[in-house]
């Protein structure tokens, strides 16, 4: 399977899909919802977690990635836009969290120099990892022992605890190789109790409809993954698909857009809309660009202060005091119990 | 609009009800809500037993609600057909076990 990109789609152009998004269909607008619960203009409460996304190549392609990630693109952060990275940490000691993203962010080559880097910034680090990637090269077998090293929080998704739903949605074969890396990270020590070592696995819907309950699924999968592979993991995060990119196309293919885009509205939710995780997040993209948030790097949404939008010109002042930016995309952020890049924000 | 004694979009409007008899609706929906809470059976547990009671009482509305409930609940296709086959056995066998009644009421007035 290709990325949108590669096969010329028009939704791999941003304007395209936020064209679809503020068009298609009679939605109300969310800045309006946001208004009228006194929550517009949305605005920072802190700048704590840095958000990095080192590169959209993957080697995985799922049917809802909302990067459009993929073998063939060949977008990758370069050593030099890193080092405006850990420019912007040592500068801003509010931010405790980096969290590398990607595409497969392991395939970047720099992945490992950038995440010993940040470690001696004492920063916290997490790394969004496919799982997949540490069984498809043998460069990538002691990925385990590196986070180990470097005390990396490892987040996985892993969309269900069996192989039909898991494979529907990230490909043939994938639950397989998951099912073993993470018995490849609970060796080492990833999982289990006293550790330290934090492993956080990632449920995202197969298909058009929300999450549900993430305390009920979180003990579920801890039973499952137990009894049917000696699994051990930490916490369980259900994410929303936001209609971006290849979930968006899933979507509009489907015929199931607007029930969706209902679905997301009808469950908009107050606590969900305080906790959205761009209040306390700043998202860099591959070429060193800033962003609210990852779904708004891939619309293509940056920064509102205009000139504090790269790592070059970063001003801590200007992006405590900005506006985020906010789209009808952000429905899938507050419908429900809410969702981030943790999981659940609300009760 | 077609005109069908059933809509799809009727299913939206069901809190509609309490229009009419705010005080009961308001119990009835009250206590729907409390009874496919976490309980002694999980939420997804409960989830199936709908779907497999909306299949014997035939409601195209429930069977909607709980088709998508029960696969967003994390039941598989399998099993949520499994669920309807169990409706549909017992369905079959309140029928049959009448039989036995049948039998009864023959031999009674048979020679």
């Amino acid at each position: 399977m290709k990325s949108l990109q590669a096969m010329h789609h028009l939704l791999a152009e941003a304007g395209h899909q936020i064209e679809v998004l503020e068009h298609q269909g009679e939605l109300p607008m969310f800045r309006d919802k946001l208004q009228v619960v006194g929550l517009f203009p949305l605005l920072p409460v802190s700048a704590e977690i840095f958000q990095v996304n080192i590169g959209k190549m993957c080697n995985q392609t799922c049917r809802h990635c909302h990067v459009d990630a993929a073998p063939d693109r060949k977008e990758i952060m370069t050593r030099e836009t890193m080092q405006l990275c850990l420019d912007v940490l040592k500068n801003n000691p509010s931010f405790t969290t980096v969290d590398v993203t990607g595409g497969a962010p392991e395939m970047n080559p720099d992945f490992r120099w950038f995440v010993e880097e940040i470690k001696k910034l004492n920063k916290h680090i997490i790394v969004r990892c496919n799982l997949t990637i540490i069984l498809a090269n043998k460069r990538f077998h002691d990925l385990p022992h590196f986070f180990k090293k470097h005390e990396v929080e490892v987040v996985s998704s892993l969309p269900f605890y069996t192989q039909d739903r898991t494979d529907r949605q990230r490909g043939n074969g994938v639950f397989e190789h998951s099912i073993q890396a993470l018995q490849m990270l609970n060796a080492v020590g990833y999982g289990t109790a006293g550790s330290g070592l934090l492993l956080n696995l990632v449920y995202n819907p197969a298909g058009a409809f929300l999450p549900p309950s993430q305390a009920a699924l979180e003990k579920e999968y801890k039973a499952e993954l137990l009894k049917r592979y000696n699994i051990f993991f930490n916490n369980l995060y259900v994410i929303t698909n936001m209609p971006i990119s290849r979930y968006l196309d899933y979507l509009l293919v489907s015929g199931n857009y607007e029930k969706y885009m209902d679905k997301l509205v009808n469950a908009f939710n107050v606590a969900a809309a305080k906790n959205v995780m761009c209040r306390n997040t700043i998202s860099v993209s591959w070429d060193g660009f800033l962003y609210d948030c990852d779904f708004n790097q891939m619309l293509d949404l940056k920064v509102s202060c205009s000139h504090s939008q790269h790592l070059s010109s970063f001003d801590a002042k200007a992006m405590n005091q900005r506006s985020i930016v906010v789209n009808q995309h952000c429905y899938g952020c507050t419908a429900g119990a809410g969702s981030s890049c943790g999981g659940a924000v609300a009760k | 609009m077609e005109n069908h004694y059933y809509n799809a979009e009727d299913l939206g409007k069901f809190g509609a009800v309490s229009e009419w008899q705010k005080t009961m609706g308001d119990k009835f929906f009250a206590w729907y809500s409390e009874v496919f809470k976490e309980g002694a059976l999980s939420a997804k547990e409960k989830s199936l037993i709908a779907l497999a009671v909306a299949h014997a009482v035939q409601c195209p509305y429930c069977i909607d609600a709980y088709s998508s409930d029960a696969f967003e609940k994390g039941w598989s296709e399998e099993q949520m057909m499994e669920a309807v086959h169990v409706a549909a056995a017992i369905r079959g066998g309140a029928s049959l076990v009448h039989g036995v009644q049948m039998m009864n009421k023959v031999k009674e007035i048979a020679m």
